[in-house]
């Protein structure tokens, strides 16, 4: 049973997450029974593409033809079409903006049972059983797909990158799509420039109503920087205003899971919990002792976030000058 | 142009998360049903748009998939302000059978757009706004921040990875929305609690539809190792735990 795996560009480069979607399919093939094909839609160069044969993938197909920006419609039927060329029975994207808008229209396209936000590697191929996030992360559920197809979103962080020094071949893919055929058109795009995004990172820093003010987010940037990380907030700083509504983190803003989350200010009600609990480590830093985020955290500190920030951060350099 | 708001009824999301003693069933004793956080912005913003005099709204309708447990939440669509609501009497928790029952209410009725929340807040599918529009064949645009009208053009701002597009698309269409699309919900005013008692609900029986999915069991994440604190005058051994233990430095 061969698995297809829907790997993204950004400006023709693949980032991170399109190795681990890589890794993960091959797993799941290796279950299956079957081989993995990447589909990579968008120009990118060569040499880049056959880099996806060391994560796994022995067939890269290269859709070069696309609209500027992503119509659903199109997509669904470029990445259906390369379903029936390759055989696939398995199709595997990433739980994320693009994944989340594509994959339910491929579901009723392929007639393929969809379990979004996966988090491993299928326990069964036959019938397809997975283990998936549910209730924000608050408990997981196991899903049956009923389906002669199958796709998977997989929640991101959720698998290891393993290179295989694999190599795959690298196929021109001219599916019979009509590309100029997009409903929908790009007005206007604005790119946020030299920031890392908070899907991306591995180490979030994190600030609440404990910042007092946004003027005090001065620090909790230099921390992000030094770590190479990105920036999140709270519900209520993000509703203030504060921050964007981009970095809201919790329930209803983004759900991530990186290597470290440091929380300063951050009480952790249950629905900031449910958002960032799939952290692998978590280090939080609030003035009241009984607040509900040291339920969730690794290390804790009982403190001023504007007093402990400054230190932590003369202490993590002081540390690596050693 | 009607709006047609997809509404999903939840547990609040301050519930805490329990399952049948044998972990196929969600135990929902004692737990307080809301309107989805993200179909609640859907509502919000298409009310804005209807009272918007510059804006071609007639009306808004809001659906949802359920039994008659479901009706408190949509009369709470009412009282804020939705003109009309639907609600399709079944029971499903797979995402296809939902959208298929969605896709037949939205078929018969005239309706330029659809507007679904990005994810429910028990199933986080992401699934449901998606599939309507490829059953009925019309465009969606997923991620949305902001709607608006521009002339004879919907334009919808989405969240692409590292910033935001301006897409404009043809009626009909579905968006998929998230947070961003309205700032605050909306709470009921007494005065749409009376008057959502006069508006119509209508129940319409379910379509056939095929089940895509089963939720086999549940289970909950294992439980922490208590938090290890640090004094706060001692900020170099936290920068030594984390480097040195959790190796996450």
């Amino acid at each position: 049973m061969s698995v297809l795996v829907y790997t993204e560009n950004w400006d023709g480069k693949f980032k991170k997450l399109s190795y681990e979607l890589v890794s993960y399919a091959k797993t799941v093939a290796a279950l299956a029974g079957g081989d993995v094909t990447a589909l990579s839609i968008g120009s990118v160069d060569q040499d880049e593409l056959s880099t996806l044969g060391n994560y796994g993938a022995s067939l890269v197909l290269s859709a070069d033809a696309a609209p500027s920006g992503l119509d659903n419609q199109v997509y669904t039927s470029i990445i259906a079409a390369a379903m029936e060329k390759c055989g696939a029975r398995i199709l595997v994207l990433a739980h994320n903006n693009t994944g989340k808008a594509l994959a339910p229209r491929l579901s009723v396209k392929l007639k393929a049972g969809l379990a979004a936000a996966v988090i491993a590697v299928p326990e069964s191929a036959g019938p397809l059983v997975v283990n998936k996030k549910v209730y924000s992360g608050k408990a997981f559920a196991k899903v049956e797909i009923l389906t002669d197809k199958a796709i998977l979103t997989l929640s991101q962080n959720s698998f290891e990158i393993c290179e295989t020094g694999g190599t795959a071949t690298v196929e021109a893919f001219d599916p019979d799509v009509d590309v100029a055929a997009a409903a929908t058109s790009i007005q206007d795009v604005q790119k946020q420039e030299g920031k890392l995004l908070l899907s991306d990172a591995d180490v979030v820093i994190s600030g609440g109503r404990g910042m007092k003010s946004p003027d005090n987010w001065a620090p909790i940037e230099e921390l992000a920087t030094l770590l190479e990380g990105a920036t999140a907030c709270s519900r209520p700083v993000s509703d203030e205003g504060w921050r964007p509504h981009s970095e809201h983190t919790g329930q209803t803003g983004k759900i991530i899971a990186p290597n470290l989350y440091m929380a300063f200010g951050i009480s952790g009600a249950i629905q900031h919990l449910a958002g960032v609990s799939s952290s692998k480590c978590i280090v939080a830093v609030n003035t009241d002792k009984d607040a509900p985020i040291f339920e969730a955290a690794d290390y804790g500190i009982v403190g001023d976030a504007l007093k402990v920030l400054p230190e932590l951060i003369s202490e993590i350099r002081a540390a690596r000058a050693q | 142009m009607r709006i047609l708001v997809c509404i999903s009824n939840v547990p609040d999301t301050t519930t805490k998360v329990k399952f049948s003693t044998d972990l196929t069933s969600f135990d929902d004793s004692g737990v307080q049903w809301i309107i989805n956080p993200w179909d609640e912005l859907a509502l919000t913003r298409a009310m804005e748009l209807k009272e918007d005099a510059s804006n071609p709204v007639s009306g808004v309708s809001v659906v949802s998939v359920g039994s008659a447990l479901v009706e408190p939440t949509l009369r709470k669509t009412l009282a804020i302000g939705a003109d009309d609501a639907i609600r399709v009497d079944a029971n499903s928790s797979d995402a296809h059978y939902v959208a298929a029952q969605l896709a037949a209410v939205a078929a018969n009725g005239d309706y330029g757009a659809i507007l679904c929340g990005i994810e429910s807040s028990d199933y986080n599918g992401s699934a449901v706004g998606g599939m309507i529009s490829e059953i009925l064949g019309i465009p969606s645009v997923s991620a949305v921040s902001g709607l608006k009208f521009a002339g004879d053009k919907v334009v919808l701002s989405r969240d692409i990875d590292g910033g935001k597009e301006e897409v404009s698309v043809p009626a009909p269409f579905v968006a998929v929305v998230q947070k961003g699309i309205a700032r605050e919900p909306r709470i009921a005013a007494m005065r749409g609690i009376m008057m959502a008692r006069k508006k119509p609900l209508q129940v319409v029986p379910a379509v056939e539809a095929e089940t895509f999915t089963a939720y086999k069991s549940f289970a909950m994440p294992e439980p922490k190792a208590p938090c290890r604190m640090v004094d706060a005058d001692n900020v170099k051994e936290l920068v030594h735990l984390l480097q040195n233990e959790a190796k996450v430095l």
